[in-house]
């Protein structure tokens, strides 16, 4: 199948005192219509910047790299101008963030919201951008809307906020939901309900997803595909069954040992030593060989993506090598 | 009562003298009633406040007045909002070379004292009228407040819900008018308020100096320069005009300060 959205070596660079910060580095994924695919990493690992770039909301102090593609439905989204950038965000793709208090404006009403959104894809009447605003605050699942389109942001709990929000993001009917951390600020039941709701939505409303997410657990929930992220490159690949049956890449396991499990005796949990590098200066050869308990000779020289199973890729040389010798 | 209350009082009062002048006034404001015995005449029935040395009914002459220099005030502080919101606006959304070549512009307007820059075109004019005196006092008058602006638009732009707003695709000039201009409503309206204040007394300086508001048309300004020669003789002249300049930038003032007090939420 044709892919929805193309990325290919899309990097990204941040001018800054330490020189270029390169935060995304040569990052390739495709999602398929329909498709939810979760891109997971630690903070600074450069999803928050890749998921930016599609929609070309970088702050003006980004340079893309010149041998960057972003394709949408066919179209280089790249190439657009103003206008068409414009229609693209919130039309055929939305966007939620990590903060939904942040993203309302506290002197505007719900129903403002998301009459403007509606409004700004769509040439249509007040009253009929009204009824269509009710509608869409029902499918996110908040009740009484008709009461909430007279409420101001701060009079919502923080799940609610993040639903009207969605509402804004889903009001053109979008094809790809470019969600970023849009649980993280939530408390942990409303985490779960708004998770089940992104998976209820894609599959009613035939959408695909890109989920940005610094947690495996909402990847196990919601994937098809996973996508793991470290300082700035896509180092595995892997629909959501063989990732976490197989996972084939060294911080991959680490990550998947790291996360707390409820369904086993109580444990410390074994964190991944280290922090992630700056992006000013990353590591030379393989990027995460300074936290690798494999690391050998070899990953002086970095790895490219290896085939490790149908449709499993990863950037170690571990795929396809064994070090020589006594390992 | 806070001063937001006496000064909103103030203002409400000269405001309605000012729109009521015609109906308050005793006199034709202009009209010279009789030069050989109504000179300098003190306070009477007849003319409350007197009469000045072209024997003018004085009263009439400072509410007319306050309609002249009220209404000249608010206009040319609308203007200077307007130019210095629009400016300011532009300013602080676009950044990069238009916004530094805009606050360029703006800093070399400020470096000139204002009343130079007030003089200049009035003095070298030969009939001044009251629009060309509401042009010049509006457009000398927008350079800080553009500054203050872009200030605010800049802040208010690196707030997340306008970030938010844009990734859903809403219209730059939406999200200026709904997002932006709310924000910095208050602000504006402090700076404003004041700037009436100011421009009232810059008008009243002007035309002391016989470059501002043509006679006869009454201003305060010029009523305390026919004043100024009677002081000993006649003091309710200048006296009437100056106490009527005097409450009027008070009453400005202390309604600023009070919306500033109330619109500012750092001070409690």
């Amino acid at each position: 199948m044709t892919p929805l959205l193309e990325i290919e070596h899309l990097s990204v660079s941040f001018a800054t005192r330490a020189g270029p910060a390169r935060a995304v580095d040569d990052v390739a994924l495709a999602i398929a219509p329909g498709e939810t695919v979760t891109l997971v990493g630690e903070s600074g690992c450069g999803k928050t910047v890749t998921a930016l770039s599609l929609l070309r909301l970088l702050p003006a102090s980004a340079t893309l790299g010149p041998a960057s593609r972003i394709r949408f439905d066919g179209r280089d989204v790249l190439a657009l101008d103003r206008e068409e950038l414009r229609r693209l965000r919130g039309g055929a793709i939305g966007m939620v963030f990590q903060e939904p208090a942040a993203s309302l404006n506290p002197v505007l009403t719900i129903g403002a919201h998301v009459v403007e959104t509606i409004q700004a894809h769509d040439d249509v009447a007040g009253a009929t951008a009204r009824t269509r605003a009710r509608e869409l605050l029902a499918t996110v699942g908040l009740r009484d809307p008709e009461r909430l389109m007279a409420r101001y942001p701060h009079e919502l709990s923080g799940g609610m906020q993040q639903r009207a929000y969605l509402a804004m993001a889903l009001a053109a009917r979008p094809r790809l939901l470019i969600a970023d951390e849009p649980t993280t600020a939530l408390d942990v039941t409303t985490q779960a309900q708004i998770l089940a709701l992104l998976a209820d939505l894609t599959g009613r409303l035939g959408m695909a997803m890109l989920l940005i997410t610094h947690n495996l657990g909402i990847a196990a929930a919601v994937a098809d595909r996973v996508a793991v992220m470290y300082a700035g490159r896509i180092v595995e690949l892997a629909p959501r069954a063989a990732l976490f049956a197989r996972p084939a890449h060294p911080y991959t396991r680490g990550l998947l040992q790291a996360a707390p499990r409820l369904d086993g005796p109580a444990r410390p949990t074994p964190a991944i030593p280290g922090a992630v590098p700056s992006a000013t200066a990353w590591p030379d050869g393989c990027r995460f060989r300074p936290r690798c308990g494999h690391a050998w000779e070899r990953c002086r020289t970095e790895p490219g993506l290896a085939e490790a199973g149908t449709d499993h890729v990863a950037r170690c040389w571990l795929v396809t090598e064994r070090p020589e010798g006594p390992a | 009562m806070t001063r937001l209350q006496v000064g909103s009082g103030l203002v409400g009062v000269l405001l309605l003298l000012a729109v009521l002048a015609p109906v308050l006034a005793t006199h034709p404001p202009h009209v010279q009633l009789d030069l050989d015995a109504l000179r300098n005449a003190g306070p009477s029935l007849t003319h409350p406040l007197g009469t000045d040395p072209y024997s003018r009914d004085l009263l009439s002459r400072v509410l007319h007045g306050a309609r002249v220099s009220l209404g000249i005030a608010v206009l040319a502080v609308l203007v200077a909002v307007i130019v210095g919101v629009t400016v300011g606006v532009v300013s602080g959304w676009a950044g990069g070379v238009l916004d530094a070549v805009l606050m360029r512009i703006v800093d070399a307007a400020l470096a000139v004292p204002r009343l130079f820059t007030v003089l200049v075109p009035l003095a070298l004019w030969e009939h001044v009228t009251v629009p060309a005196i509401i042009a010049i006092l509006g457009g000398t008058g927008w350079f800080a407040m553009s500054r203050l602006v872009r200030a605010e638009v800049r802040a208010a732009r690196a707030r997340p819900w306008v970030a938010a707003a844009r990734a859903v695709g809403v219209p730059p000039i939406r999200i200026v008018a709904r997002h932006l201009l709310p924000n910095i409503a208050g602000p504006v309206i402090v700076v404003a308020t004041m700037g009436i204040g100011q421009v009232v007394l810059l008008e009243a300086g002007l035309s002391y100096l016989g470059l501002g508001v043509p006679q006869p048309l009454p201003s305060w300004g010029s009523i305390i320069a026919d004043g100024q020669p009677v002081l000993r003789a006649a003091p309710w002249v200048a006296g009437s005009a100056g106490l009527a300049l005097v409450a009027t930038v008070l009453a400005f003032t202390l309604v600023g300060d009070g919306l500033r007090e109330r619109l500012d939420p750092r001070a409690s």
